[in-house]
């Protein structure tokens, strides 16, 4: 079983500034990371080939440091990764990036499961992976939780519907968004990390796409145009609630009850 | 010898800090009868809650002419029983005294009062770009708390232990008197150090009315390695190894497969790695990416090299939580895994702190009963548990006073001592006076009797 799972760098922190000028994030000096969202569908590929054999590889679309994120793949287990980098990516909407991530998976090679994240904690649209099925004319499943069977042909998955677990058989090959907090990621090895040699990482251009048309892809290629980019507002409400166990319990209930938290 | 609270004293209290502020009878929470020990419990005659120094001294004054004890109480986490008012009489809770007074950038200093509760601290001097270094595990206590156990907590390796940061103290006396010891400055060689006396004196010599504690600049990176060994005694035996890199990490905390399975049950929550036996958690921090970078470099190469099966970076927020949320969890997960339990908070020089786990696992044997254990490899402290599990009050009480007796004799031999940072309180009182015999004794109950002639002052702990 061949595994690719779709990873993205995002900023290693919640608290990112927008530049008030240009209502673009302040990336420069700023430590980025894998997306968190990611690592639960590393793991649950990597968990997958270590039951059923196979391999997973990775990949991103990105600047050239987003081989950070790579090298921080094959250090948790995949065997090597493939970046999609190119001036012309840049900007890129929901349906440019799942068109170019789809141009890649077509590049990189064959494989029975593509993996997706959720969501991104920096864009947090969670319909990359969907419209990446679309793309590549495969089967699309979205939360998956878990894999009952992997057979030739075929997986048998859980997946989450707001409230109600589905268990579908679907044809592979397929793509696959974990839902969050479906496993523990593991952690990237020291070990690994120094034994590295520069082959674990591929590099793509446009040029060398299927798909050479620089209007489908980054800001040229995108339906939706950002308007504006601000911080949310903050609320903070603080209350203390005094009084007896009991009387602290009636109220806290009381509050939540009336929030609709309940 | 001590005097009851009668209703003249009651109202002179309701006099000194206000009605809503001393309770009595019924009135007063079951729970100030009892710390997170357990087992040792009475309740107070009156509980009072002061609202300033002035309060406390006037308290002092009236519980020191009627010969009625007073036992501080900060937020009750100690472990040794230490806030518990054995001989009745006045509960003083230092809870309303919870306010952050004064920070002074010029000499790194922030001025609190004893109902801070050491979170609190933590996040004020983390908003100023600043850090309160030492870091116990109950984020809940108060700092009053923390200087009268001396409390350590994991950073000490690098950092040190809630004394090295405790510049100057307002306290009054079992008299009455406010006194200021010791200030702002950074050096004092002014007679005996009546402010380190204090510290650690677990609220048997003074009321702590404020405190003047060193902060540091905080520093920028902090990264975490989560290191593998086949077995217990090699991760252990690294610690010492790692020191001889030239490299201070910030904790070094050892754990074993058990107590991370523990706490995966406790917390429904599955640790990223439970493939081997033993485990180190290290922790570096400073000012730059580089210099701790490089750091971890140097001590991930050594482990690997002595043994190591891998190395883990922990170097997302993610990462970090999924790891020391389960350490940190390890003492309630203990306690969520048995019917009740007691803890050795012994501490060994660091070089034996194998040969100690391995005592607990013969002695656990022996007597058969659960010994889990966990601790702060970097500095020797181990937080042993004795587990009662189904046994019955008397075989449980004879078994825990062999073990108790066991681990602090096989402690002694090994050049360590009874307490590392709970403290002796009410009960560990007997083991320290075994280890330390008569003279050392002595001199503390005569030190006791200069400052306190009534015995007032939290009767029945360290050395009474």
């Amino acid at each position: 079983m061949n595994i690719l799972v779709c990873i993205k760098q995002v900023p290693g922190s919640g608290n990112v500034e927008v530049d008030p000028v240009t209502g673009t994030l302040k990336r420069s000096g700023v430590k980025s990371k894998m997306n968190p969202f990611d690592l639960y569908a590393l793991e649950a590929a990597l968990s997958l080939c270590e039951k059923e054999g196979g391999t997973v590889e990775t990949l991103t679309m990105g600047p050239p440091q987003a081989k950070e994120i790579i090298i921080e793949s094959v250090c948790m287990g995949a065997k090597r990764g493939f970046v999609l980098s190119d001036r012309a990516f840049a900007g890129a909407d929901v349906l440019a990036t799942a068109h170019t991530l789809s141009q890649g998976v077509k590049k990189c090679g064959t494989y029975d499961l593509i993996f997706c994240g959720k969501q991104t904690t920096d864009g947090d649209t969670a319909q990359v992976g969907a419209e990446m099925a679309e793309f590549l004319e495969l089967p699309g499943v979205a939360n998956v939780l878990s894999f009952d069977e992997v057979k030739s042909g075929s997986v048998t998955l859980k997946a989450s519907l707001d409230g109600e677990v589905v268990r579908m058989t679907v044809k592979t090959p397929c793509v696959i968004s974990m839902d969050r907090d479906v496993n523990m990621p593991r952690l990237p090895s020291y070990r690994v990390k120094k034994g590295i040699t520069d082959d674990a990482v591929t590099f793509f251009s446009l040029q060398e796409m299927n798909d050479t048309d620089a209007n489908h892809y980054g800001l040229l290629g995108s339906a939706t145009q950002v308007e504006r980019i601000f911080p949310p507002k903050h609320d903070k409400e603080r209350r203390v609630v005094e009084g007896s166990a009991a009387e602290q319990t009636e109220a806290i209930f009381d509050l939540i009850r009336r929030k609709k938290l309940i | 010898m001590y005097n009851k609270v009668t209703e003249a004293e009651r109202d002179a209290l309701i006099k000194i800090a206000g009605a809503e502020n001393v309770l009595t009878g019924g009135a007063i929470n079951p729970d100030y009868a009892h710390d997170e020990l357990g087992g040792v419990e009475n309740m107070p005659e009156v509980l009072v809650r002061p609202g300033s120094t002035e309060e406390i001294a006037a308290v002092m004054k009236l519980a020191y002419e009627r010969a009625i004890p007073v036992t501080v109480r900060g937020s009750g986490t100690g472990l040794v029983g230490g806030a518990v008012p054995v001989k009745g009489g006045i509960l003083l809770e230092t809870k309303r005294l919870n306010k952050i007074l004064e920070l002074d950038r010029e000499t790194l200093t922030v001025t609190v009062q004893p109902g801070v509760l050491l979170m609190e601290l933590a996040a004020f001097a983390e908003e100023n770009d600043l850090m309160y270094p030492p870091d116990p595990g109950e984020k809940s206590a108060t700092i009053g708390g923390n200087i009268s156990t001396n409390a350590g907590g994991m950073r000490a390796v690098k950092y040190g232990v809630t004394r090295d940061y405790v510049r100057g103290l307002t306290v009054v006396t079992p008299t009455g008197e406010i006194l200021r010891l010791g200030g702002k400055v950074a050096k004092n060689s002014s007679g005996y150090s009546l402010k380190d006396l204090v510290i650690g004196s677990e609220g048997t010599l003074c009321v702590i009315c404020e405190a003047i504690l060193k902060l540091i600049p905080l520093p920028k990176v902090s990264l975490s390695l989560l290191v593998p060994f086949p077995d217990r005694k090699s991760a252990i035996e690294a610690v010492p190894k790692i020191f001889g890199s030239g490299v201070t990490p910030t904790a070094i905390e050892y754990m074993s497969r058990d107590t991370i399975l523990f706490s995966e049950d406790y917390l429904g929550k599955k640790f990223p790695d439970t493939k081997s036996d033993a485990y180190i958690l290290l922790t570096f921090d400073g000012s730059t990416q580089a210099q701790v970078e490089s750091d971890m470099r140097l001590v991930a190469d050594l482990c690997l090299d002595i043994g190591a099966t891998d190395v883990f970076m922990l170097d997302t927020d993610e990462r970090k939580k999924s790891v020391w949320s389960a350490r940190g969890a390890f003492l309630e997960a203990i306690k969520a895994s048995t019917t009740q339990m007691d803890e050795c908070d012994v501490v060994v020089p660091v070089n034996r702190v194998d040969d100690f786990i391995k005592f607990t696992h013969v002695l656990a044997e022996e007597q058969n009963i659960r010994i889990p254990s966990f601790g702060h490899a970097g500095d020797g402290n181990l937080h042993v548990y004795i587990c009662r599990d189904g046994l019955d009050e008397a075989t449980w009480k004879k078994k825990l006073g062999a073990c108790f007796d066991r681990m602090y004799e096989t402690a002694e031999e090994m050049g360590g001592l009874v307490s590392g940072e709970h403290g002796i309180g009410y009960a560990k009182r007997d083991y320290m006076k075994k280890q330390y015999g008569s003279v050392p004794v002595e001199l503390m109950q005569g030190i006791k009797k200069v400052f306190d002639p009534k015995e007032i002052l939290n009767p029945g702990k360290i050395c009474y």
